[in-house]
């Protein structure tokens, strides 16, 4: 088994931190992985993706061709990697800031208001979170209460109980938004 | 890495930040000093090159990091590292290149880290690591051969390496304390003889025995300390040479090869000085055909031929400026070998 994982939106969208957080995630289910980010010396408004394998083998290579899930938080994202996604993998489509919907129809495509419902919720920037829990309900992969740990693990040194909880509610709506 | 360094004993960091491997010296700016080292953000790389240097003349284990402009920067240190037969670890965060170029990962500083880079008639150990795991273990490797040979060993990573995360189990640390003993460093001279560490011999009579001398141990080092990875080359008829990320990237080409059935098998130097010339004039009487991968315009790809000379093709395929090889973009390459 080897899932890739593509998270791409716009700096500042959290992309790389709903990365580690599948990645850490992916460890502490006893799987192989691999977390490579790629953006530009810029951060907030620049673009930003980064690249998750999970394995249940040693990984050799962290640059994915083909990914089996891509999460599109932006147009740009979508335009970018629609065509590499692997026939019969999932695409996760921010459909709040996308109007389009995925030109493909070999694999599973999932049109999502994440910013929205992390609106609804009280807090925009929580929009990656819901993302995440909708593609870990989509794959099967990884139990969502290790998805939950790892957040905790990963926002820990913030110490702020109001962020992990919001952070928690925007998991399980977007895992139950599919 | 830099937690490698401190397992392997490493107690003065100096270094100066770059990207991309500011995450060594921001690391080492916390934990040196909770196992009481010594941990100094220096002016310039210049200096903190020259910082190891006292450091490692003092006995201590010593490393410093960098990218590729600034290692530039270190290349007179080495030398003198080199002429004063002091050990010394060196990271280097490869980027694109040359001049300022950018933050993404490249191999262009291979010449410079295997043929010198600084003046002088002197020699590097040179490491490429593939994975982060790999670069744990030869991080520690460094060290000891550092000391062992008395010389300065890089350990020549990229931009990749140093911002990707997987996990890694860590060794056991090595207690500084009990490592061997150096009567060469300058400890304090009561009750013996005062040593001296320079890289300065007026007399060229003199020059010539010490710089002989220091040359019989780099052919101990080529003798004993070529160290290498083969990934399915015994029954391969074409074979990929990478090192470092490109080499992580082409195991995957490896079994995407197999799968179409292509015998492709994969060669991964570690030490990049000394280079593993033996096993590819070995294979390069088995195979038609030995490419060399790299993100660079073609460097290492002059030793691989000086191995394997007119025994088999030896064609290249390289990205420069910080652009990554997909394990595909490897596949694209052996299957136009193999046609």
């Amino acid at each position: 088994m080897e899932q890739s994982f593509v998270l791409a939106g716009f700096g500042g969208q959290g992309v790389i931190l709903a990365g580690k957080i599948l990645a850490q995630a992916g460890a502490d289910h006893g799987l192989q992985v691999t977390w490579l980010p790629s953006y530009g010396p810029e951060m907030r408004g620049g673009t930003a993706n980064c690249t998750v394998v999970l394995s249940d083998e040693p990984i050799g290579s962290p640059v994915v061709d083909n990914p089996t899930v891509l999460v599109a938080m932006n147009l740009p994202s979508l335009d970018r990697f629609e065509k590499t996604v692997a026939k019969g993998g999932t695409i996760l489509i921010n459909s709040s800031l996308i109007a389009r919907t995925a030109e493909r129809n070999d694999l599973q495509v999932l049109n999502v208001p994440v910013n929205d419902i992390a609106v609804s919720l009280g807090n925009s920037h929580a929009a990656n979170m819901v993302a995440l829990g909708t593609v870990i309900k989509a794959t099967g992969t990884i139990p969502l209460e290790l998805i939950k740990s790892a957040m905790v693990k990963m926002l820990s040194h913030k110490d702020n109980a109001e962020l992990v909880a919001v952070n928690q509610q925007a998991l399980d709506a977007g895992y139950n938004a599919v | 890495m830099a937690e490698a360094a401190i397992c392997a004993g490493c107690r003065a960091y100096f270094g100066y930040p770059i990207t991309p491997q500011n995450e060594i010296l921001e690391y080492m700016a916390a934990r040196m000093p909770a196992v009481g080292g010594a941990f100094v953000q220096a002016e310039s790389e210049v200096a903190a090159i020259n910082m190891c240097y006292g450091a490692s003349a003092a006995g201590v284990r010593t490393m410093t990091s960098s990218s590729s402009p600034g290692i530039s920067l270190k290349m007179e240190g080495i030398s003198y590292l080199a002429a004063a037969d002091l050990p010394c670890v060196i990271i280097n965060v490869a980027r694109g290149g040359p001049g300022l170029g950018n933050i993404a990962p490249a191999q262009g500083d291979y010449f410079q880290a295997t043929k010198g880079g600084g003046h002088g008639d002197y020699r590097m150990i040179v490491l490429g690591p593939a994975t982060i795991a790999e670069a744990i273990e030869i991080v520690m490797l460094a060290f000891d051969l550092a000391d062992k040979y008395r010389v300065p060993v890089m350990v020549l990573s990229d931009g990749m390496l140093g911002q990707m995360m997987e996990p890694i189990k860590l060794a056991e640390p090595v207690d500084p304390g009990l490592l061997p003993a150096k009567p060469w460093a300058l400890t304090g001279a009561s009750g013996r003889r005062p040593n001296a560490v320079t890289s300065y011999a007026m007399d060229p009579r003199d020059l010539n025995r010490i710089n002989t001398k220091r040359q019989t141990r780099y052919r101990q080092i080529e003798e004993k300390e070529v160290r290498y990875r083969e990934t399915e080359t015994s029954d391969a008829t074409i074979v990929v040479v990478a090192y470092g990320t490109v080499a992580r990237i082409a195991r995957t080409t490896v079994k995407m090869a197999r799968s179409q059935g292509i015998k492709l098998g994969l060669v991964q130097p570690i030490t990049l000085w000394p280079f593993p010339y033996a096993p590819l004039r070995a294979l390069s009487n088995q195979v038609n055909t030995i490419i060399t991968v790299e993100m660079s315009a073609g460097q290492m790809v002059e030793d691989v031929r000086l191995a394997v000379c007119d025994r088999a093709e030896t064609p290249f395929y390289g990205e420069l400026g910080g652009l990554v090889p997909t394990p595909k973009d490897i596949l694209r390459e052996v299957q136009r070998n193999v046609s």
